[in-house]
């Protein structure tokens, strides 16, 4: 395989351990050339030790992974990399234009193009404004704006973003995702590290789930969040309705909450009839697919906040793509 | 390593470091070179003759020159000890060294920058006090850009050790450390002194070895010796080897070897501090 085939990021058994405390255990993934993937896991579960390794910022005990076609560590790989850290903090004297111009420096970029990558990056991330303001002026928000602009200088290959909407109000997060499109339109890979989902859920093509350093679902996210379902608020439910339901798939019954999983949603009116029929009234339908949340919860063995919440996220549709 | 050491040198501007230390020096130099005119002019009336007034000068000189060089001390201390673990702690290190980079880089350029610094600040206070002394007083010292030079030598030793330590531990506990380190060479310098002047052999071996372990105090007695008149040196020579624990005289220049070593001393814990942020995870 050349360089350029290669897959953005391929990682095999990485682990990472720090004085008996264990950071990733065999973490092994792939990420696609062009591709949005969405790594996610709670606090603590080595998504940022991750992150690191694939930066060459941290080295791993042990397993091995290449980054566009290099292996880990490799210096040169990076000017091809853009990348957010979580903890994003840029040198407050200097101004928002000189600091992208000190990056574009580093990242080796020719003296000709640094103008355009400044004015490029800055209007991107809404910053075209303030470029000759000092950074020490800027918002926490803001300061996240011009880290994600420099994360885009050079037209990476790769974009790797530590918890990119961190700092960001709705409004700045609905333009990270419109961001993360344009990167993706563009052909670079989009390495998205979160713990918010209806992010993740909005614009990754895949995702990963890890936990304890592992990751315990990868896939596209239609596949990790599994079957379609149905779920009907109904009252009057005796056994007769619910042997009646059986014949749909398998039941569960949750005080007036019925989920029937998997389904075909286009069985849902047969089910309304067959409730009707049997006695019971129909007050709430809801079908699609488990939320993030839900599987993510289910995956990570935790109990979601309240059984009655949990039934409801079991079967709400998965949020729509804006 | 070019462009963060132009980085350095620029955020010494924007952070008004420079301009802090230039207005420093142009107080301490009013001050001290206001006190010289004063005590000349008083020893005048008093008679004084005039050999008398200028080893007095030369001995104001060097006290002053003492201040300096704790003052610098502690610039290249306090610029030092944040280089490296204020950017880690901060978030700013690591965005920086996400890109194609090597971290010699990152260490060699904060240094040469902040050398750049000290030593501009050695040679500008140093020299101006020298040329204000000269003019208020007449005296000028046998070789003062000799004494300048181990000055700024000075600082640069301790400017390293604060990079080195900046590496690996907080910038609180790096720059506490030079100061406490500083400050012992110093003493072990008056110790070898002493212990010569009772024949304390251990003694004067431990202390004497600590020079060679940490070069500041030897660079120290070089300053001395650039400011001393000969007829001090001279007047000296009766008291033995008990002028030695005069941590304010000098009589002969720091031996080339020492000089040489200071010089490796420095290339040595620069390239330990490479090593060091190398191995280190950020």
């Amino acid at each position: 395989m050349t360089v350029t085939e290669s897959p953005a990021v391929r990682v095999e058994g990485l682990a990472k351990r720090y004085r008996g405390t264990v950071a990733l255990d065999g973490l092994t993934m792939t990420v696609g050339r062009g591709e949005v993937f969405g790594f996610l896991g709670p606090n603590g579960a080595g998504k940022t030790t991750a992150v690191k390794l694939l930066l060459g910022l941290a080295r791993a005990t042990s397993g091995r992974g290449e980054v566009l076609g290099a292996p880990l560590g490799d210096r040169r790989i990076r000017r091809r990399i853009g990348y957010l850290p979580e903890l994003f903090r840029y040198q407050p004297w200097l101004r928002a234009n000189e600091v992208v111009a000190l990056h574009c420096e580093l990242a080796r970029l020719p003296r000709t193009e640094w103008r355009r990558e400044i004015d490029d990056s800055l209007g991107l991330v809404g910053l075209a404004d303030r470029a000759g303001d000092t950074v020490g002026t800027f918002s926490k928000g803001m300061q996240q704006r011009l880290g994600l602009g420099l994360a885009l200088i050079g037209r990476p290959e790769l974009v790797i973003l530590d918890e990119p909407t961190s700092a960001l109000d709705p409004v700045g997060r609905t333009d990270v995702r419109s961001i993360i499109r344009t990167v993706r339109d563009r052909g670079a890979a989009v390495f998205l590290n979160s713990h918010l989902l209806t992010e993740v859920e909005r614009v990754c093509d895949r995702i990963a789930i890890v936990d304890h350093g592992r990751v315990r679902a990868e896939g596209r996210l239609d596949d990790v969040l599994g079957e379609p379902a149905v779920r009907v608020r109904v009252t009057g439910i005796d056994a007769a309705l619910l042997r009646a339901l059986g014949a749909f798939g398998p039941v569960r019954q949750d005080g007036d909450w019925v989920l029937i999983e998997p389904l075909d949603p286009e069985r849902v009116p047969e089910v309304v009839a067959a409730i009707v029929a049997a006695g019971g009234r129909i007050h709430d339908v809801d079908s699609g697919r488990a939320s993030l949340e839900s599987r993510f919860l289910a995956l990570l063995s935790r109990e979601p906040a309240g059984a009655g919440e949990a039934a409801r996220d079991d079967a709400s549709p998965a949020s729509p793509a804006p | 390593m070019i462009t963060i050491a132009i980085l350095t040198l620029h955020e010494a501007v924007r952070r008004r470091i420079v301009a802090v230390l230039v207005l420093l020096t142009l107080v301490s130099v009013v001050l001290t070179g206001f006190g010289a005119e004063r005590l000349v002019a008083l020893a005048a009336e008093h008679g004084a003759n005039p050999i008398e007034v200028r080893i007095g000068v030369s001995q104001i000189l060097i006290l002053v020159a003492f201040m300096f060089s704790f003052v610098l001390a502690m610039t290249a201390a306090f610029l030092g000890a944040p280089a490296i673990a204020g950017d880690i702690e901060s978030g700013v290190a690591q965005s920086m060294l996400a890109r194609p980079i090597r971290r010699a880089d990152l260490v060699v350029g904060r240094w040469l920058g902040l050398s750049i610094v000290v030593g501009l600040y050695a040679a500008g206070s140093g020299l101006l006090e020298v040329a204000v002394v000269a003019a208020l007083t007449g005296h000028v010292p046998p070789q003062p850009f000799v004494a300048v030079a181990f000055l700024a030598g000075e600082s640069i030793v301790l400017l390293t050790l604060a990079l080195l330590l900046s590496t690996r531990l907080p910038s609180m506990a790096a720059g506490a450390i030079c100061v406490v380190m500083f400050g012992l060479a110093w003493m072990a310098g008056i110790f070898a002194g002493i212990g010569r002047v009772f024949g304390a052999d251990v003694l004067v071996a431990v202390a004497r070895e600590s020079r060679w372990l940490f070069p500041t105090d030897g660079l120290w007695r070089g300053v001395v010796y650039g400011l001393e008149p000969p007829l001090v040196i001279f007047g000296s020579g009766r008291f033995g080897v008990a002028a030695e624990a005069n941590p304010f005289y000098a009589a002969a220049p720091p031996p080339l070897e020492f000089v040489i070593w200071s010089v490796v001393w420095v290339a040595l814990a620069l390239g330990l501090a490479v090593l060091s942020l190398d191995r280190r995870e950020v």
